[in-house]
């Protein structure tokens, strides 16, 4: 069976005012049935122009997007549209993305009608109300009649989420969902995306510079590391945040504070060659990280573009998938050569 | 020996449904050399307080109640009875207010160097090149280069530049006590770890107090000597930053602690706070934590409680039943070596 949403080295340029950017370089990824997989990094990597490659928001310059096998930028364009119902985006801001002159019944209606999943009157508001029963608003009658700035920002997350949901997707891809809303209420709402996943068979994506939210609601399933345009590492949650294999996720790991003073005062740092992140329009040769890397050797990681391949372990092949020549050819993690796993 | 002291301060927001009371009966002190947190959510009115410090409040907000005291050379003022002329010196010369990194915190239409030259300028610096030595150390130690960042518009440095440049010239005129409104939230991981480490070098090195405002418990944890929570307008706990973490009081510390996911160690049990925080124009009797708090008895919903000493004497919260909170939680770092949630 193949897997339900594919990308196949798939790369996307941008033209700007200086030349022209790859904001996404080469990514493979592959998706299957009711997982939950985060990507992650810092700004510029390229984590949100996948999300939108994904929604099929964006054509790729090169490589293939497939939905359920099928290559949807090479279909007709029948093809296309049923991707892009079946794949869902919410977007980081609910104050931006929510109509301010709709109220809550508007906003899930509207999708509801325009793609027959209910009949006016009536079933529209019972199919609304289910919508906002299975995103936690309830008692639901509180809630349709409400316009944006009545809601407080989880809620409105919510409701975004519920729009996602109008059109029954596949997939849906959560661009930075919780990091405007409150602390407090994060958890509540990534349980309620993995919840989606669980109870519906919804294949969830989130997009996140927040590695320990990663960690949370990735628990279960599987995270990708981006450093200007490519996946660097991707493996199961735990092993990649226990023992990261590329040094750049493990130089993130070990620089992130968290929220407990004795273990973040006497965190094990990993010194960086530079602070400096170089330019998309002037991407260093080889390796992109090699100019920072601590573990970076000349002749071979200043020469070739490394792979993302299994890694090796004494046991044979690691659950990661790294871009390494160094981690690659030790068949160790980085974490374990910089001392800091 | 204290350099601020904040004592009974009240502050509202006018607006068109009635007043809003952001800041309610809020005291601490801050020691020279300190660092303090404040932490809450958007809504507790930590931004509130903070920017009071320094009198830069939006025009609807009206200060009904309370003294601000600043403390130098064993001289006492009132920041409340300062009028402009005294207000602009104390401005920068005193407690600097360091911006989230914002482009806005910038004039955008001039140099960095004629932001220096003009603060310099406005604080009596009357020799441009006293004020290019100085900003040029300043910048050597906020690791930057000065010939090139001088030479720059504000839009040409990235985030973290920006936000070092910011701390920069908040020292300009060597003020005891900085204040800083989140000053990593936009940043990347790594740019949020060296603005981190350059704060703590900075305050070993120069010795200033400072006051940070944060919704991130972890630069708090990273930084701080003493944590202040507070909760729709109040302060509800008070205490050292190891007791805070480890030994929580309050209902609605142990909620945020536990709202916080960890990267290191086991990944715990971790939750959101149900419900709301409260309308702050409609304010019910009691406590404003009680319709969330897992730990409210009937009593909470009597008179909101007073902040009252709990484990030990620099230790406070408003909570009556700090006891229970304290049997569910214990001392985490006892047993586990990690904090609640952790």
């Amino acid at each position: 069976m193949s897997a339900l949403l594919e990308l196949d080295r798939v790369s996307r340029s941008f033209a700007v005012p200086a030349g022209r950017i790859t904001a996404v370089d080469g990514v493979s990824l592959v998706l299957e049935r009711g997982e939950s997989v985060c990507l992650v990094g810092e700004s510029g990597c390229g984590k949100t122009t996948t999300g939108r490659l994904l929604a099929g928001l964006l054509r790729p310059t090169s490589g293939a997007v497939r939905f359920e096998g099928q290559d949807v930028w090479g279909s007709s364009g029948a093809g296309l549209a049923l991707f892009r119902r079946s794949v869902q985006l919410v977007h980081q801001d609910p104050y931006a993305s929510l109509n301010p002159t709709r109220t809550v019944f508007q906003t899930l209606s509207a999708p509801l009608l325009r793609h027959h999943k209910a009949k006016r009157g009536r079933d529209v508001v019972s199919k609304a109300t289910t919508l906002l029963e299975r995103v936690g608003l309830t008692p639901a009658d509180d809630f349709l009649a409400k316009y944006p700035h009545q809601l407080s920002g989880g809620q409105r997350q919510r409701v975004a989420i519920a729009r996602a949901l109008s059109v029954e997707p596949r997939v849906i891809v959560a661009d930075e969902a919780v990091s405007m809303v409150d602390v407090s209420i994060r958890i509540t709402l990534l349980d309620l995306l993995l919840a989606l996943g669980t109870e519906f068979g919804v294949t969830i994506v989130l997009i996140t510079h927040d590695l320990a939210v990663a960690r949370y609601f990735g628990r279960a399933g599987r995270v990708g590391v981006m450093y200007l345009g490519r996946m660097v590492e991707m493996g199961r949650t735990e092993t990649l945040v226990g023992d990261p294999a590329h040094p750049y996720s493990a130089a993130l790991i070990a620089a992130i504070p968290e929220a407990d003073p004795t273990i973040t005062r006497g965190k094990e740092r990993v010194a960086l060659r530079s602070a400096e992140v170089p330019s998309l329009l002037n991407l260093p040769p080889g390796c992109t990280f090699h100019p920072r890397c601590p573990l970076a050797e000349p002749g071979l990681c200043d020469t070739a573009i490394p792979a993302l391949l299994p890694l090796p372990t004494a046991t044979g092949l690691g659950s990661r998938d790294v871009a390494c020549h160094v981690a690659q050819r030790e068949r160790r993690p980085a974490a374990e050569l910089l001392g800091v796993g | 020996m204290n350099v601020l002291s904040v004592r009974d301060l009240s502050i509202d927001y006018l607006t068109s449904h009635g007043p809003v009371h952001a800041v309610r009966d809020v005291s601490f002190d801050i020691a020279a050399g300190e660092t303090v947190a404040i932490i809450g959510e958007s809504g507790s009115g930590k931004t509130t307080v903070a920017i009071s410090l320094v009198r830069l409040s939006p025009r609807s907000a009206r200060i009904t109640n309370g003294e601000i005291l600043y403390t130098n050379a064993g001289t006492t003022i009132d920041v409340r009875s300062l009028d402009e002329e005294e207000l602009r010196r104390y401005r920068w010369n005193d407690c600097a207010m360091v911006f989230q990194a914002a482009l806005s915190a910038f004039n955008p239409v001039i140099t960095i160097w004629e932001q220096f030259l003009d603060t310099g300028r406005a604080h009596g610096m009357r020799d441009r090149h006293t004020v290019r030595e100085r900003a040029g150390e300043l910048l050597d130690l906020v690791h930057l280069d000065p010939r090139r960042v001088l030479a720059s518009y504000p839009h040409e440095l990235s985030g973290g530049m920006r936000q070092r440049v910011l701390i920069a010239m908040s020292l300009l005129l060597q003020p005891q006590v900085i204040i800083l409104d989140e000053p990593t939230t936009a940043l990347d991981i790594l740019t949020q770890r060296s603005i981190i480490d350059l704060l703590r070098t900075l305050r070993e090195k120069l010795g200033f107090a400072m006051i940070f405002i944060s919704h991130d418990l972890s630069i708090a944890a990273e930084l701080a000597d003493r944590m202040i929570t507070m909760y729709a307008g109040t302060v509800v706990e008070r205490a050292p930053v190891r007791d805070l973490f480890y030994r929580p009081r309050h209902p609605y510390s142990v909620g945020l602690l536990r709202a916080v996911p960890r990267v290191s160690g086991a990944l715990g049990a971790v939750s959101s706070i149900p419900g709301q925080p409260p309308d702050l124009r409609r304010l019910r009797p009691g406590c404003t934590y009680q319709p969330r708090c897992p730990f409210a008895v009937n009593e909470c919903g009597d008179r909101e409680p007073d902040l009252v000493p709990v484990d030990t004497p620099a230790h406070d919260a408003r909570c009556i039943r700090w006891e229970a909170v304290a049997k569910s939680v214990g001392d985490t770092s006892v047993d586990t070596g990690t904090a609640v949630g952790g």
